[in-house]
């Protein structure tokens, strides 16, 4: 039962890791199929550094996830606050609309969105609304529920007298925000930060309907890109990417362990005294 | 720790603050919206004219691709963007200008026009040569490959041949669609006939289980590693793709074929007229058009360029066919709105008709859940009455 | 104080509303009114064409979630059985493709299952013969369980994680069955992790242009195709925003079914 639980794990890893590896293979491969290898080389990795265009895209993706995911979560975190207070009927009521561009699908949020924003640019008459500014505005839209659903559960789980032990100890509203329910809330908030980062950075669909031609990001190059010949130098920038990715999350895990183990030997110190 | 990410975080938005604003207008930028596939870009030694147009005048050129006049036609109609340069066909140009959405170019901008030939002036789409400069020209036709295709071609009806089920494939636009089942069946490519577009559409709906996909630039990929045997495209491509595979073939098939006109325009949403005009300037210039053409495999307008051409590309008969081939081509017309309407969304239907069993499966469910309940509340009122 | 907390979620409310609320309410407009602005009803009347496709989409859709919520169970509850530092990193190994480009992973599937894709190629080499893997609905599927899986792994193990091992323990001590355990105790308490996991899988999935595209034939358009088309190629913004709308309410639907099951709303999708 097992070993029969194990293999078929490994089945799925497999699965899910088969079409990866097949990117990387390509990325070295002289030829542009993905389907044939016609032998190796490091050519498309040349090319890719010398597409400015590229980077170029890849450095923007960057920046607005970087942006939307920290205006998201100091938004978010606040409105968890607020929210958290209201009275039950009204907090519940938030929530729900909260849900609602997660649960939407990704494709009518973008619409939706293109359609408000092209409504405003008429409006306002500025022919090129589309680019920086609303694929901002909409990413901080998607990636606002995550901080919010991340930072709730946490301020449910906060003891709700350590507030006034706070202020009990004179602090003023402010420092006891600070120095007592912003450390217990702080893994919420950065899984909420990380969530609504990687949710930037690979969105294609709604950045899909609000981008312009002056300002795009990299998976809606990638797309424009899928619709003609792809050249290798596409799956040269997946590779490193993935490798990339790959090193800082070992990085973090590691990190993760080492504090743990530091708190577990300065818990044994102090129950072996 | 905490501090360092905070100031780190910081430090990104102040960043990213910066650049979004370095970002604006400090060196001169057009945007280009092009077909995709439609420039040289420098690939297999080829120029790169993009690049040879900033170094020549220093304006850089943000260049973004479309994959059928709706595309264009849709994203200029939505709003919200700002094009300097784009590119649509004949009867695209003859829609956008009737509806205002095009400028009226300054041709002592762009002198290199002189070099256009007589026979691309003043086209239907254009009669008084305000708004356009043709950049190509070029026809559709079949494209096969020869390794499996061994049957004589020279009809549209390959495109409905059932020994190729499945290794079709059509074009992905309601215009370039319709006018091969107009061709089949003998009508104008210009008719505004309702019934006769109904009998295409129904053509059409009768080809779809043979077709592998609807597509446009992923024809390359396709015909190339001979996913697909039979495809309807343009025959500039074909010569583009016959570089990387031998066996492919194109004909003219004996019914007629579409013959069409690309032409640069600047629409009405640009705010870098003059540096558009130095664009289309730049493009229009024999030599570069040549050397572009060579790559391109489309048919250049200026004959001033076709001593840059390529040997082979200039003695192609199918980028330069004869006289006699080209009479059968006709051109496609602006159709009136309601038309034009009419077979894009027919084409969304006969795209979209899914097998329709799947249906059965939610009035079944459906109804079960409408029992369900009806006969819960029936138990219920019984169980009241006692 | 308490209310000048409750002020700090305003800017949040403002940009829900103007961000989340209004353009919904655009869309509503928009599905409303013809091309000139005149309200009608003509749009939602058009959906009877499109019926078919919807529930094409809908079924592709359950049938992926089903299969993720197969495949992802047994996954999630190996992973949770693991010794916590392989554990976590089993977990990176699951968000890992989660962050990598879908379009090209897909585009890794194509070449996998195409007719001269890599599989084709050995099966004839084994002397098997090709066989048609790609454009049909089976492909459409496996490309969302493909892409989706992960979103069904993770709520899922945060679920089992969470699982007091002392309950398994006590329900074998009362004499269950290993199965009866996992019916009458696991299953019950996963049942939050199943549901946003069925939600996470079933909501991209109804609604995606892409997959059905590259993996999907001429039979298997989704409806996620035809909204994109209308958007992005035939300029019918009405139409398409009819068809977002009976999306969306479709899908709210399922979602308000789904939720019934939980009780409380307050779950975390996380």
């Amino acid at each position: 039962m097992n070993k029969l639980l194990k293999i078929f794990t490994i089945l799925v890893f497999a699965f899910l890791y088969l079409p990866i590896l097949l990117l990387i293979l390509a990325s070295f491969n002289s030829g542009a199929s993905l389907a044939a290898f016609s032998g190796a080389t490091f050519y498309n990795y040349a090319e890719l550094f010398a597409d400015d265009d590229l980077i170029g895209l890849m450095l923007n993706s960057i920046l607005i996830s970087v942006l939307a995911a920290a205006l998201a979560t100091v938004l978010g975190t606040a409105a968890a606050l607020g929210i958290f207070r209201m009275r039950k009927p009204v907090r519940k009521l938030i929530l729900n609309a909260t849900n609602i561009p997660i649960t939407n699908p990704d494709i009518v949020t973008g619409i939706s969105l293109s359609l408000l924003f092209a409504f405003v640019g008429r409006l306002l008459r500025i022919e090129s609304v589309l680019g920086f500014t609303t694929l901002l505005l909409a990413h901080v839209t998607f990636n606002l529920p995550y901080v919010i659903l991340s930072v709730m559960p946490k301020l449910r789980q906060l003891n709700p007298s350590l507030n006034e032990a706070a202020l009990d100890l004179g602090y003023t509203p402010i420092q006891a925000f600070f120095k007592a329910i912003l450390p217990e809330i702080m893994p919420g908030i950065l899984t909420g930060a990380m969530t609504a980062f990687t949710m930037s950075l690979d969105d294609f669909v709604i950045s899909y309907f609000v981008y312009g031609p002056e300002f795009s990001t990299l998976p809606i190059e990638i797309y424009n890109y899928t619709k003609k010949p792809v050249p290798p130098k596409i799956y040269a920038l997946f590779t490193l990417t993935f490798f990339a990715l790959l090193l800082i999350m070992i990085a973090m895990n590691l990190l993760q362990i080492r504090d743990e183990k530091r708190r577990n030997r300065a818990f044994d110190k102090v129950s072996t005294r | 720790m905490k501090k360092i990410a905070l100031v780190l975080l910081s430090v990104l938005m102040l960043a990213g603050i910066f650049t979004a604003c370095g970002t604006g207008d400090y060196t001169a930028t057009i945007n280009v919206y092009n077909w995709g596939v439609y420039i040289s870009d420098g690939s297999d030694g080829y120029i790169d004219v993009n690049k040879a147009f900033t170094e020549a005048t220093g304006i850089k050129v943000n260049y973004t691709t479309f994959d059928s006049n709706e595309t264009l036609y849709t994203k200029l109609k939505s709003g919200g963007v700002s094009y300097d340069v784009i590119v649509p066909s004949d009867y695209m140009i003859g829609a956008l200008a009737a509806e205002g959405l095009l400028l009226e170019l300054d041709y002592s901008n762009i002198p290199n026009y002189q070099y256009v030939d007589e026979s691309f002036r003043g086209l239907s789409y254009d009669p008084e040569e305000k708004y356009t400069v043709p950049y190509t020209w070029g026809t559709v036709g079949l494209i096969y490959n020869t390794k499996y295709v061994t049957k004589p071609v020279d009809s549209w009806s390959l495109m409905w041949d059932e020994d190729y089920a499945g290794k079709i494939l059509m074009f992905d636009n309601p215009r370039d669609a319709f006018a091969i089942a107009e061709l089949l069946l003998g009508y104008d490519v210009n008719t505004t006939d309702e019934t006769q577009l109904q009998a295409c559409a129904d053509k059409l709906a009768e080809q779809k289980e043979l077709v592998q996909s609807y597509v446009m630039d992923q024809v390359f990929a396709q015909m190339e590693n001979e996913e697909a045997w039979v495809a309807a495209y343009y025959a500039g491509d074909y010569l583009l793709m016959r570089e990387s595979n031998e066996d492919l073939a194109f004909c003219f098939p004996k019914e007629g074929f579409n013959l069409f006109v690309d032409a640069f325009c600047i629409p009405t949403c640009s705010r870098n007229k003059a540096l558009a005009e130095q664009y289309i300037n730049f493009l229009t210039s024999p030599e570069i058009s040549g050397e572009n053409m060579s790559y391109l495999g489309y048919s250049t307008p200026l004959t001033a360029a076709r001593q840059y051409l390529e040997e082979d590309v200039a003695a192609s008969e199918i980028a330069y066919p004869s006289a006699e081939t080209l009479s059968a081509g006709v051109t496609f017309d602006t159709l009136p709105t309601e038309t034009s309407n009419f077979i894009s969304e027919a084409f969304n239907k006969i795209k979209a008709s899914g097998s329709g069993w799947s249906v059965w499966i939610f009035v079944v469910i459906g109804a079960v859940l409408v029992a369900a309940a009806v006969l819960l509340i029936l138990r219920k009122k019984k169980r009241n009455k006692y | 104080m308490k209310s000048r907390v409750k002020l700090l979620a305003a800017p949040y409310l403002a940009w829900l509303l103007i961000f989340t609320i209004v353009p919904l309410c655009v869309v509503v407009y928009f599905a409303f009114t013809d091309a000139d602005g005149h309200v009608t009803l003509a749009n939602l009347g058009a959906m009877r064409d499109y019926l078919p496709t919807f529930a094409d989409s809908l079924l592709l859709a359950a049938i992926s979630a089903a299969i993720c919520l197969l495949i992802g169970y047994p996954t999630a509850y190996a992973i949770t059985r693991a010794p916590a530092s392989r554990q976590r990193f089993l977990i990176l190994l699951i968000m890992l493709p989660m962050c990598m480009s879908f379009l090209l992973r897909t585009l890794a599937l194509v070449a996998l299952l195409e007719d001269q894709g890599i599989l084709n190629n050995i099966l004839s080499a084994v002397g098997l013969g090709r066989v048609t893997l790609i454009r049909r609905p089976a492909a459409v599927v496996a490309g969302m369980v493909y892409n989706y899986l992960p979103y069904m792994i993770m709520p899922l193990h945060s679920v089992l994680v969470k699982l007091d091992g002392k309950l398994i323990e006590a329900a074998q001590d009362l004499g269950c069955s290993r199965l009866r355990v996992l019916l009458r105790v696991i299953l019950p308490l996963s049942v939050p992790g199943i549901i946003s996991g069925v939600t996470m899988v079933f909501v991209p999935a109804v609604s995606t242009f892409y997959i059905s595209k590259k993996l999907g034939g001429t039979s298997t358009a989704m409806i996620g195709d035809i909204i994109e088309s209308q958007f992005k190629t035939s300029y019918n913004l009405n139409a398409g925003a009819a068809m977002s709308l009976v999306l969306m309410i479709i899908v709210f639907i399922c979602m308000g079914i789904m939720n019934r099951f939980t009780g409380d709303s307050e779950v975390d999708l996380l």
